[in-house]
């Protein structure tokens, strides 16, 4: 049997000293009439074989490096550095679980403090979590969070523009409680905000890629008593003000851009942040420095009294195992990146985008709907965008989002996505096939 | 073990250094939006040698399963096989996109199909989703399906669950997430279930009960059947906590027993690796009745095709997407290599390991119950007095294993929790076996020993108090 290394013999005298005649004596409690029912599985195959038959399965996708890709929405093509999976492929990061040791842990617990840091800097956060499950789960954690400080402030608000998944997370994660959700368009601080207000969300940038300042709706959520909710690109973070910096209470990011592959939705990396005021309500775990009795710096999960082992039912949240690997991955991307690289790769996206869309804007009957955009921007189309898509994957181009895909009163708005990945020559194919289309 | 000092990222920098090299740009630079531009961002920079050398060295301050025998109790630390990586490595998933639809995905829309119908037949249900990213993740998907099932019968003042004492704290937790309150059922002295308060809390108000079997004290629970009954004939559901499946795969079939919804954890029974604390991924399965309510969406297969579908009453998304699908391959790998006849052996041999472990120690460690154990046991680590069971962790340490789980559950005194897995040798298990005595005279003869525990660490007993009082959470230079 694959991975087990007890022989007959050892399994003999095995049960000499557990004073039992059979392995099957061992299962006793469980009724006999139900006991070893026959699973109707296939036969066990070698290594060799299920790799053979997960490659041909595998092989049925269509993937970014088969294609000039320009997919995004909520799950980005950026370039991964070979020694972000080289490093945390290693057994040590790979095979250790939540750091509860941490004298034998300061590995995994050195590197988190280090990613929450970087993100910290990054999110212009005082506090910065250990992972959440993804962007829309940390969404929704964060409004908890809000909601929880007075839970007669019922009113949240949300982006019409916030990408319809993450809407419906947090839906899910508030269909128990009395609460109203509040959709609004446009700029944060044009939002219905009042005393009922537990908290305005804002994206930055937004579903359809638009870049809102920040500081005008931080002000008018802080003047009616109510928290600031930021979701934002973590790449564009790092050259556009921070979240933070423009009065953001709670920061929360997807950071599968940050060294992590799509893998078809996951797993991602729900990044939260914030402020020193709501450290003690924050969900997750979290790291903190910490001496021994000889003075060594070393680091332990900290403010435990936050989460589930502890608090049980009082806990703030649910949450145990996190995205750690996947944290880990970020935090290598951020430090072999850089300050200087990840302003760099920024920059790549962000003109690389703007070219695209200022060859786009010239297409007739192609309109670049986005004002103020970052590496995506929401296009009108002359025909439905979900029949040119499906039109040019024959031809290797994926071209972008179709949003009819969400909202069929939306068939011809196409979100497209421009990154480091995508060379001059992959976007003038692309703006040549879309002549096509508009001719 | 690496036991030098290792500085901070940020402590390494040197400015003007990239660890990657970068691609010129090809196209106009074009300015920043006005009045956003960021001035500066603190990040270190650093070279690549150092960025590798850094990383590689802090992996060598851990134990890990690839390094260390990791005996932590609940959480199923088994051999990670590298095949399970290989898999999950092909390019074919890593750049797959989730929103590419259905016709560009069927490979992807094939392997959750395929897991999800392995799985189903593993535990014994009708349908189920893979779209929790953990096992607490799968608790809440599944008290908010429990929640919409009774609302549907017209029972919604049904607003309790009751949780056995035993539980694991991400239950309780769920529950509040989901707008329940909880109600503790006492267990028993023979570690199972107490059935007279049981039947003395069962009334109107409650929705139903959590269940771990095997429970979190390593014993089958051996009137499942009779519970899940009572408790659906007093209205209620019965949620099932499969986070101890790893004794039970091709032994017993849990949806038979009459547990409506549960979840497993992929990253234990299913030998997806912990990654320091995930990803895991927390399948939910249901029964017939309960199947409409799971999250999605899930893979539905029709004329050889496969496609994404909400299920028909669904609590709706958990999370964006489908699910840790870079995890769900690690686990269809494994199911793939195990078949029927390995899920069974898993589970045989699991429960042999911890038996076996049980009866090396029993004469220098109390047992809270001497009865047959499943994958997992709870010993008792007040051997000597003054000696406690965190002194007993620590001196694991010292002579090379990771320490069993600690203080959980909640209901035992000193309690250690120790589960070897299939994937141990007899000689590893005598090799602990031999350590655990060992240092059980050590408690009564060198005590100095355990409470100075360990010292062939990069760092020793940590003040993790004083961490808490003032925190130090990030960097500041």
């Amino acid at each position: 049997m694959p991975f087990i290394p007890t022989t007959e013999a050892d399994r003999r005298a095995m049960l000499e000293v557990i004073g039992k005649e059979s392995v099957e004596a061992l299962f006793v409690d469980i009724p006999a009439s139900r006991r070893f029912p026959p699973l109707k599985l296939p036969q066990g195959i070698s290594e060799l074989e299920m790799l053979r038959e997960i490659e041909t399965m595998s092989a049925k996708n269509l993937t970014s490096g088969q294609a000039a890709w320009f997919l995004g929405a909520g799950a980005y093509n950026h370039f991964i550095p070979s020694l972000v999976p080289a490093l945390a492929s290693r057994g040590e990061f790979l095979t250790a679980y939540t750091p509860y040791q941490p004298e034998v842990s300061q590995g995994t617990l050195q590197a988190i403090f280090e990613y929450q840091s970087m993100a910290a800097e990054l999110l212009g956060m005082a506090v910065v979590n250990a992972s959440h499950y993804d962007v829309a789960t940390a969404l929704a954690e964060a409004i908890l969070m809000a909601w929880k400080i007075d839970e007669a402030r019922k009113r949240i608000l949300l982006p019409a523009n916030l990408h319809p998944e993450y809407k419906d997370v947090v839906k899910t994660y508030f269909s128990s409680f009395d609460v109203e959700v509040v959709e609004y368009a446009g700029a944060p601080e044009t939002a219905p905000v009042d005393r009922l207000t537990a908290c305005l969300v804002a994206g930055y940038p937004d579903f359809s890629g638009e870049i809102y300042p920040l500081e005008a709706g931080a002000a008018k959520a802080h003047a009616a008593g109510a928290l600031f909710i930021v979701q934002a690109d973590p790449i564009m973070c790092s050259v556009l003000r921070s979240p933070g910096s423009q009065g953001a209470d709670i920061v929360v990011a997807e950071g599968q851009s940050l060294g992590n592959p799509m893998n078809y939705g996951g797993p991602y990396l729900g990044m939260m942040g914030a402020t020193e005021k709501l450290m003690r309500k924050m969900p997750g775990r979290i790291v903190g420095e910490a001496r021994d009795h000889e003075g060594r710096r070393g680091f332990v999960l900290t403010l435990t009294a936050r989460e589930q082992h502890i608090r049980r039912e009082k806990a703030v949240s649910n949450i145990c195992s996190n995205q750690g690997l996947v944290m880990l991955q970020s935090c290598i991307y951020m430090a072999a990146m850089g300050s200087r690289g990840l302003r760099t790769i920024a920059s790549l996206c962000y003109d690389k985008a703007h070219y695209a869309a200022a060859r786009i804007g010239e297409i007739p009957g192609f309109r670049v709907m986005t004002k103020s955009f970052f590496k995506e921007f929401l296009v009108s189309t002359p025909k439905p965008a979900d029949d040119i898509s499906t039109a040019f994957a024959k031809r290797h181009i994926v071209p972008g989002f179709p949003l009819s895909r969400y909202d069929s009163s939306r068939p011809k708005e196409l979100l497209v996505c421009v990154t480091e990945m995508n060379t001059k020559v992959e976007i003038d194919k692309l703006v040549s096939a879309l002549k096509e289309v508009s001719a | 073990m690496n036991l030098v000092q290792e500085p901070l990222v940020f402590e390494l920098t040197s400015p003007g250094l990239v660890g990657c090299s970068l691609p010129r740009s090809d196209v106009p630079a074009v300015a920043l939006p006005a009045g956003l531009a960021r001035e500066s961002l603190a990040l270190p920079e650093l070279d690549e040698l150092t960025v590798v050398r850094h990383f590689t060295r802090l992996s060598q301050k851990n134990y890990s399963i690839d390094t260390h025998f990791y005996p932590l109790g609940s959480c199923t630390m088994k051999y990670n096989p590298k095949a399970n990586e290989t898999a999950a490595a092909m390019t074919g998933w890593r750049n797959a996109h989730p929103l590419m639809g259905d016709a560009h995905s069927q490979g992807s829309l094939e392997l959750i199909y395929r897991l999800q119908s392995s799985l189903a037949e593993i535990g014994g249900f009708t349908a189920v989703s893979l779209q929790p990213a953990a096992g607490a993740h799968g608790e809440f998907a599944g008290v908010l399906m429990i929640r919409d099932c009774l609302k549907a019968r017209g029972q919604d003042q049904r607003t309790k669950m009751l949780i056995p004492d035993s539980a694991h704290g991400t239950n309780p937790a769920s529950c509040t997430m989901a707008g329940f309150t909880t109600q503790t059922v006492p267990s028993g002295r023979d570690g199972n279930i107490d059935m007279k308060a049981l039947a003395a809390v069962l009334d109107g108000t409650v929705a139903g009960i959590m269940i771990t079997n095997p429970n979190t004290l390593g014993l089958f629970e051996k009137n499942i059947a009779r519970i899940a009954r009572m408790v659906h004939e007093a209205g209620g559901l019965v949620y099932g906590d499969g986070a101890n499946m790893n004794a039970l795969t091709g032994v017993f079939k849990p949806g038979k027993s009459g547990i409506d919804v549960m979840h497993f954890n992929l990253h234990k029974t299913f030998s997806t690796p912990h990654g320091g604390g995930g990803p895991g991924a927390g399948m939910i399965a249901a029964v017939r009745e309960l199947a409409p309510y799971l999250p999605g969406p899930i893979v539905a297969r029709k004329a050889g095709r496969y496609a994404l579908a909400m299920p028909e009453l669904s609590i709706g998304r958990v999370k964006a997407f489908y699910g840790n699908f870079g995890v769900l391959v690690r686990a269809y790998a494994y199911i793939r290599m195990q078949g029927a006849e390995g899920l069974r052996k898993i589970a045989e041999n699991s429960v042999l390991n911890a038996n076996y472990l049980r009866a090396r120690i029993e004469k220098s460690y109390k047992l809270k119950y001497t009865r047959s154990c499943m994958h997992e046991f709870v010993a008792m680590g007040d051997v000597a007095p003054g000696i406690h069971t965190l002194d007993i962790a620590k001196r694991l340490i010292d002579y090379g294993f990771h320490p069993p789980t600690i203080y959980f559950p909640l209901i035992v005194p000193e309690a250690l929790m120790i589960e070897p897995t299939e994937t141990e040798s007899k000689r590893n298990l005598d090799a602990f076996a031999d350590a655990m005595l060992a240092i059980a005279e050590e408690a009564r003869t060198k005590p100095e020993l355990l409470h100075q525990a360990p010292s062939t660490t990069p760092v020793g007993r940590l003040d993790e108090v004083t961490a808490a009082r003032c925190p130090v959470l990030c960097y500041r230079s």
